[in-house]
């Protein structure tokens, strides 16, 4: 019989985990047996220490706060799960539900609990991390990271971080039937040009023969030619399934004193075989590591060979965000490899030019890429700082760094880095300027503000000395802080241009997507998300004179060390702004673009969750930023 | 007609009269099933039901499991009501007749006290199809949540809120507006509105009185 309110209960519910996991048949089952509370704001649904509920609870509409005490440890809105633990524990509650604003909530009976965990390991998974987690609250030190991506479980260390990338196996093994001859084999293995050959039956892997088995066996007489390779294969074999990591792969060999590996499906003898991964083919990723490649990099003699060497750098990224690594560990090392290429690069522009620069210069990244928060490759901002020259000298000074600018922005093109469409490079004659040039560019943009100065300052305040001389840099860096100082009201024009993009979450807890043009209906996360934070990062740290630290997180951390009675708001931004990070970068790998645009409808609910967890730091560093900066008058 | 001869009802009714005995039932046991009706018009004497739609409540919260939805298969047929309530002549929704329809209506609402908004007219329409079943009407305790509406209210008016303008100003998202089951779902919610702010204006626990 037709179930029109159960129907609309599963399409609530089908969009939250762990309920996305589950049949539709499952569902149906779950909404027929809901019940639907409405509760009235500041009501209880269960207080501490009252006995268990026979249900857990789903939050429909509203918004529920679980308080233990008077503190809130957690809120939870729309598709959020709670009361569970009590639940599973079968214990009383430890904490106060309650409402937070006027909510509908659907409970379900533990029987359905039971059913979800018996039945769907994926939901029970997600209930069992949820669980373990206690709560989501990014906000609460000791649950931070748990059901975020493991930002942290990852000690960075530059040795053994190839281990954990999955091992590049080779896709089509070479195999024979346990019947074919030795001499057949050992005619295919020359013709492929491999070192093994692997017996398969039924496509699964029985045994293996490698060039030493046909040293120990068949060259010593053992055994002859003739003869079938059943009668000298190695078996059984030592399988894996494919998401093996280098470490595993590398310890299996050890200890099975092998050197030869058989990938199948699942891992195990009694599956297809689908790859093998040999000791060369692991011998091969080590060298495809950071520290290899800047040797590479040093070594290159022209912007091809270092384009390819960029390329390299693309796959380690792939890997390192497929592997989880902590974004922050990924952000620096793909900066100190764009660095090392730059510095290159720089060198052989000079090499080109046939002279050397009349005075010391620095050159500067600036924007993301000053910030190391660059991991795709996008188009290039930079500029270029040259010391101080008389008058008469001051022609041919610029004209020589515009001159190595252009060659440098070229062969930054050549490697990869688009050529800035806003113009925002050394060879332009605006961002090519002596010290004192930039001092005085600078004060002018301070105290003399407007929407393009701002925008400016947001750009090129986040400078990166790249190559050159340190005290250029340090120079500019003062005289921005004493412009600063004597112009304070800057910092307000500064924090409401950091308010231009409010927290991308509706009054109905949608997400805003933009609403025209070539992105309509898709997520902004680069304006909307990763820009709001970067610009209040940025207005804090100039507000509170901090020099050198330039990247968001990097300036996050500082300003929680400053100010530690607002740590936690610091702390909750550097999650979100790491998740955010990530983001982008894996829309980026997958859709071969910036990764600025997402199309929220390709996310898995999962994911939308975790983006919209960024969202409340958002709003709340803009909440302070609005005090502090009392910004209600300007905007 | 033989005043005399006294009518009997089929095992059905009987069970339905019977629940309603030497009840009184606290409000927190006291069910109530919240219900609408879709019809083919607005006149009672013409007009028939197409389908009816019910939720419970028990205890201040919605049972969705202790619920009816039912189609009806009439001859009458209304195409200009077709594009309010979307319910076809022929249709992929399975039917069934109005005796059978009425028989588990009666069956599901024992000893219930039946809510609905405007209920006159919902009452009236299963009355009517009540009368053609040779039965007498329906015995249950009745609330209007348009009457609650106003009792939340210190005044007292004459205006007609109608389900979309209660939904609107309560804040309760539109799903499924004009089947029987959807517009009894968003009235067990104005319900339940309705019951905490009468709560409220009361300053103490209900009494089913209240209502």
């Amino acid at each position: 019989m037709k179930n029109t309110i159960a129907e609309r209960i599963l399409d609530f519910l089908k969009g939250f985990p762990p309920f996305d996991a589950l049949t539709h048949e499952q569902l149906f089952n779950i909404a027929t047996q809901v019940k639907v509370h409405y509760i009235e704001k500041d009501n209880y649904i269960f207080k501490q220490n009252e006995d268990l509920h026979d249900s857990f609870y789903v939050v429909k509409d509203g918004a529920i706060g679980i308080y233990r005490g008077n503190s809130l440890v957690d809120e939870c809105d729309e598709g959020d799960i709670f009361g569970l633990r009590a639940l599973i524990r079968k214990d009383q509650y430890l904490l106060d539900a309650k409402a937070i604003e006027e909510s509908i909530v659907y409970s379900m009976s533990s029987k359905v609990l039971e059913d979800i965990i018996i039945t769907n390991p994926k939901a029970n998974q997600f209930l069992i991390a949820s669980f373990a987690t206690n709560t989501r609250n990014p906000y609460s030190e000791e649950d931070k990271g748990t059901l975020f991506a493991n930002e942290s479980f990852l000690q960075p260390n530059t040795n053994s971080f190839t281990e954990v990338q999955s091992a590049n196996f080779s896709k089509n093994p070479i195999v024979c039937q346990a019947h074919t001859i030795i001499k057949e084999a050992c005619l295919v293995m020359s013709a492929r040009k491999v070192g093994s050959i692997i017996i398969t039956e039924n496509k699964q892997p029985i045994g293996i023969i490698t060039d030493k088995d046909l040293r120990n066996k068949i060259a010593t007489g053992l055994h002859t030619i003739s003869e079938e390779v059943e009668s000298i294969m190695s078996a059984p074999v030592i399988t894996f399934p494919p998401t093996i990591t280098v470490a595993e792969a590398q310890i299996a060999m050890l200890k099975n004193e092998i050197s030869h590996l058989c990938i199948t499906t699942d891992g195990t003898p009694n599956s297809e075989l689908i790859g093998i991964l040999s000791e060369h083919d692991i011998i091969v990723m080590h060298g495809n590591n950071p520290s290899v490649l800047i040797k590479e990099i040093k070594r290159a003699t022209s912007a091809e060979s270092l384009k390819f060497i960029r390329e390299k750098a693309q796959e380690l990224l792939k890997n390192y965000i497929e592997q989880h690594i902590p974004i922050s560990f990924i952000a620096n090392i793909i900066s100190a490899i764009n660095d090392a290429i730059t510095k290159r690069i720089i060198l052989l522009s000079i090499t080109e030019i046939q002279e050397e620069p009349p005075v010391t210069f620095a050159w500067l990244a600036i924007g993301s890429q000053g910030r190391k928060e660059q991991l795709l490759l996008t188009d290039q901002d930079n500029a270029l700082v040259f010391e101080d020259v008389s008058e008469d000298k001051k022609e041919a000074t610029t004209s020589y760094f515009l001159k190595l600018a252009k060659g440098i922005n070229n062969k930054l093109n050549t490697v990869g880095f688009e050529l800035c469409p806003a113009n925002m490079m050394a060879s332009n004659p605006k961002w090519c300027l002596s010290v004192t040039e930039w001092k005085a560019q600078f004060k002018n943009w301070i105290t003399h503000p407007d929407q393009d100065k701002i925008m400016l300052c947001n750009i090129f305040f986040d400078y990166d000395l790249v190559y050159g001389n340190h005290d250029l840099v340090n120079e500019m860096s003062t005289s921005i802080f004493e412009a600063i100082d004597s112009y304070e009201i800057f910092l307000n024009f500064m924090g409401r241009d950091a308010l231009k993009n409010p927290a991308p979450l509706s009054f109905f807890r949608n997400f805003l997507v933009e609403d025209s043009g070539e992105h309509k209906d898709q997520f902004d996360i680069k304006a909307r998300a990763i820009m709001p934070l970067v610009d209040a990062a940025r207005l804090l740290v100039l507000s509170h004179n901090t020099k050198d630290v330039n990247s968001t997180i990097e300036r996050f951390k500082k300003l929680a060390e400053i100010e530690p009675q607002t740590k936690d708001l610091y702390e909750s931004c550097i999650s979100a702004f790491r998740i955010l990070l990530r983001f982008r970068t894996q829309q980026g790998l997958k859709n071969n673009d910036s990764g600025r645009f997402i199309d929220l409808n390709s996310l898995s609910k999962a994911d939308r969750l975790k983006l919209k967890g960024c969202f409340k730091p958002i709003k709340d560093i803009q909440d302070l930023l609005k005090v502090r900066f009392k910004l209600s008058q300007l905007l | 007609m033989n005043w005399f001869k006294r009518k009997t009802y089929p095992d059905f009714y009987n069970a339905y009269a019977e629940s309603f005995k030497g009840k009184n039932n606290p409000l927190e046991t006291t069910r109530f099933v919240v219900f609408d009706t879709e019809t083919t018009g607005l006149n009672p004497n013409e007009d028939l039901i197409l389908s009816i739609g019910t939720v419970t409540i028990q205890n201040f919260s919605i049972n969705v499991s202790d619920s009816l939805e039912c189609y009806v298969q009439q001859e009458h047929f209304n195409a200009d009501t077709v594009k309010i309530h979307g319910i076809l002549k022929a249709g992929s929704i399975r039917k069934i007749e109005e005796t059978e329809a009425i028989k588990l209506f009666l069956k599901h609402i024992e000893g219930a006290v039946l809510v609905a908004h405007h209920i006159a007219f919902d009452v009236t329409m299963i009355n009517q199809a009540l009368k053609r079943m040779d039965l007498p009407k329906l015995k249950n305790k009745l609330v209007d949540t348009g009457l609650l509406y106003k009792k939340t209210k210190y005044v007292k008016d004459h205006t007609h809120y109608s389900l979309d303008q209660l939904c609107n100003t309560f804040n309760i998202t539109m799903h499924d507006r004009h089947t029987a089951s959807g517009d009894a779902y968003l009235t067990a919610v104005l319900f339940l509105k309705f019951a905490a702010l009468l709560k409220k204006k009361k300053n103490r626990d209900l009494r089913l009185s209240d209502f």
